[in-house]
C-alpha cells in the first residue's frame, strides 16, 4: 500500500477529479494549502493569490491507494494537473504499513478502498 | 416646495442606493463562488459610478426632458443637467426640488443594470460588462423610461400603469438577463455539478437590505411624504412578508425542508411583484400578489429553468422577469382609485381596459428589451468579446479580471 500526496494548483482539481474518476479512484483527502517551490512564489501567469510572504495556493490531495493503483494513479494526476508552466506541483509516495476503517475494524488492503 | 416631501425623497433616494451596493452586491455576491465574489461587488460598485455619470451628462436627459420624437425619446435639453437645478419640475414632482427628483431616478438608472449582472455572473469579461452596460442603459433603459415615465411618453399617453419601476426596471433587465444567458452560454461544470452559493449569510443579509431599500425604491415613488407613500410602503412589506412565507412553505411541502435561500428568494420575488402595484392596490390585495409571485417564480427557477437548462446564474429572470411580469399584469387586476385617485380601476374593480393596456405593456417590454439585449449583445461580442478564456473562467473572474482574491487562507 501507498499513501499518494499530490500537491497541485487550485483550478486544476476538477480535471484532476475527473482523471481520478476515470481509473476507478474515487477516496481522497483533499485541503487548501499554501507553499512555495524553487521559485519562491514567483508570480504566476494567472497570478496565483500570494499569502504571507511568497506562499502561494495549493490544493493538497492524499490518496491511500493498493500497489495495481499506484502507478495509475500518478499517471492520472500528471497528465490532468500539469499546464507546462510553473508551480504546476509535485506527487510524494510514501510507503503506507497499515489502514483501518473506523467503522468496522477491518485493516489493511481490505480497508483501503 | 414642501420641505417634507424633500426630505423624503432625498432620503429615498439613498435608500435606493442602498439597494445596489451594498444590498444587491452582498445578494449576489453570496451566492456565486469564493472565486467570483469580488467581481460582483466590483461591479455592482462601477455600475455605480458609471451609470450615474451617464445620467446625469444625458441618461436623465434622454429619459425625462421634454419629448423629442413622437413619444419614443426625450431630447438634449437637460444634459449635462442644463435647465434642471433647485426649482420644482411641474410635469414630475410639484412640491420638490427638481434635482430630488433627478437623483431619485438616477438610482433607479444605477440598480437596473445592475440587477442584470447575476445572470452572466462568474464568466464575463470586465471591458465587455461595462460597455454592455453603458450601451444598455443608453438604448433600453433611457427609451423604455421615457415611453412609460417621461412627459409625452407613448405608453404612459395609452394609460399604462408602472407605480414603482415593475416594467422599467424589472421586467426590462429579467427579460434581457434570459437573452443574456441564451447568448453567453453555460458556465464550465454546468453539467457535471451544481454550483453552491459560498455565502449564504451574504446572501441574506443582502436581501434584507434590498427589502430595506425598497422602501425608499415603492414608497419614494409616491414623490411625496403623503397618504400614498404610506400606501405604497404597507402594500410594499405586507406583499414582501406574503411571498417570503410562501417560497419556505413551497419547499417545505416539496423538500421537506424550508431553507434560508428560498425564504429570502422569495422575500426578493414579492418586493419585485408589488413595485408596479404598490401605489395602486390595497394591502389585502398585496398578500396575493406576494403569494401568486412566489408560486410564479418558484416554478420558474426550480421547474422551467431546469427543463431549459439555460444558465440564469443567479435567477435574474426567474425572480425580476417573471415577478415583474406577474406585477405589471397584477396592477392590471387589483388597482383601484380609492387607493389613488391618479391611477385606474382593474379588471375586478369593472374595468378589463385597463389589464389589456398592462398586457400590452408587457409585450411591448419583453419585444423591445429582447431585440435591442440580442443586438447590443452581439455588437460587444464583437469588439471585445463577451466571455473570459476558459482557463480565466476556472480561475475565476477576482484573480483574472482584478488581480484580487477575496479571502486568504491564514491569518
Amino acid at each position: 500500500m501507498k499513501y499518494i500526496i499530490a500537491i497541485i494548483k487550485p483550478h486544476k482539481l476538477d480535471d484532476v477529479m475527473k482523471a481520478l474518476e476515470e481509473i476507478n479512484v474515487n477516496l481522497m483527502t483533499v485541503s487548501n494549502v499554501l507553499g512555495r517551490g524553487r521559485q519562491m512564489g514567483v508570480t504566476e501567469v494567472y497570478r496565483g493569490a500570494k499569502e504571507a510572504g511568497s506562499l502561494l495556493k495549493k490544493v493538497k490531495l492524499e490518496i491511500a491507494v493498493n500497489e495495481d493503483f499506484v502507478e495509475p494513479t500518478i499517471q492520472a494526476i500528471s497528465k490532468s494537473a500539469r499546464t507546462g508552466e510553473i508551480g504546476d506541483g509535485k506527487i510524494f509516495v510514501l510507503d503506507l504499513p497499515d489502514v483501518i476503517r473506523i467503522r468496522t475494524a477491518e485493516r489493511g488492503v481490505q480497508a483501503i478502498g | 416646495m414642501n420641505s417634507g416631501d424633500t426630505a423624503w425623497v432625498l432620503i429615498s433616494s439613498a435608500l435606493v442606493l442602498l439597494m445596489t451596493l451594498p444590498g444587491l452586491a452582498f445578494f449576489y455576491g453570496g451566492l456565486v463562488r469564493r472565486k467570483n465574489v469580488l467581481s460582483i461587488l466590483m461591479q455592482c460598485l462601477i455600475i455605480l459610478c458609471v451609470i450615474t455619470l451617464q445620467w446625469v451628462l444625458y441618461g436623465y436627459s434622454l429619459t425625462f426632458s421634454p419629448d423629442a420624437f413622437k413619444g419614443i425619446i426625450g431630447g438634449l435639453d437637460w444634459a449635462g443637467l442644463r435647465n434642471v437645478g433647485g426649482q420644482p419640475n411641474a410635469d414630475y414632482a410639484a412640491t420638490i426640488p427638481h434635482y430630488a427628483f433627478m437623483i431619485f431616478q438616477c438610482m433607479f438608472a444605477v440598480i437596473t443594470p445592475a440587477l442584470i449582472i447575476g445572470t452572466y455572473a462568474e464568466r464575463i469579461k470586465f471591458s465587455a460588462f461595462l460597455a454592455f452596460t453603458v450601451l444598455w442603459a443608453t438604448f433600453v433603459y433611457n427609451p423604455l423610461g421615457h415611453w412609460v415615465w417621461g412627459t409625452g411618453g407613448w405608453l404612459r399617453e395609452l394609460g399604462a400603469l408602472d407605480f414603482a419601476g415593475g416594467i422599467v426596471v424589472h421586467t426590462s433587465s429579467g427579460i434581457s438577463a434570459l437573452v443574456l444567458a441564451l447568448l453567453i452560454g453555460r458556465r464550465i461544470g454546468y453539467d457535471r455539478r451544481t454550483f453552491t452559493p459560498h455565502n449564504l449569510p451574504f446572501t441574506v443579509l443582502g436581501g434584507a437590505l434590498l427589502w430595506f431599500g425598497w422602501f425608499g425604491f415603492n414608497a419614494g415613488s409616491a414623490l411625496a411624504a403623503n397618504d400614498l407613500a404610506a400606501n405604497a410602503f404597507v402594500t410594499t412589506t405586507v406583499a414582501t412578508s406574503a411571498a417570503g412565507l410562501t417560497w419556505a412553505v413551497i419547499e417545505w411541502i416539496q423538500h421537506k425542508a424550508p431553507t434560508a435561500l428560498g425564504a429570502v428568494s422569495g422575500a426578493v420575488a414579492g418586493l419585485v411583484a408589488i413595485t408596479p402595484a404598490c401605489g395602486f392596490v390595497n394591502p389585502m390585495n398585496a398578500i396575493f400578489i406576494g403569494m401568486i409571485a412566489s408560486g410564479l417564480c418558484y416554478v420558474a427557477i426550480a421547474k422551467v429553468k431546469s427543463f431549459f437548462k439555460y444558465d440564469d446564474s443567479l435567477d435574474v429572470f426567474g425572480i425580476h422577469g417573471v415577478g415583474g411580469i406577474w406585477g405589471t399584469l397584477a396592477t392590471g387586476l387589483f388597482a383601484e382609485k380609492a387607493v389613488n385617485e391618479a391611477g385606474a380601476d382593474g379588471l375586478l374593480f369593472g374595468n378589463p381596459g385597463l389589464f389589456l393596456t398592462q398586457c400590452m405593456l408587457v409585450a411591448v417590454t419583453i419585444a423591445f428589451a429582447a431585440a435591442m439585449t440580442w443586438a447590443l449583445f452581439k455588437l460587444v461580442d464583437v469588439l471585445l468579446c463577451v466571455r473570459v478564456a476558459k482557463t480565466e473562467e476556472i480561475v475565476g473572474l477576482d484573480l483574472t479580471q482584478h488581480s484580487e482574491s477575496a479571502y486568504t487562507l491564514v491569518d
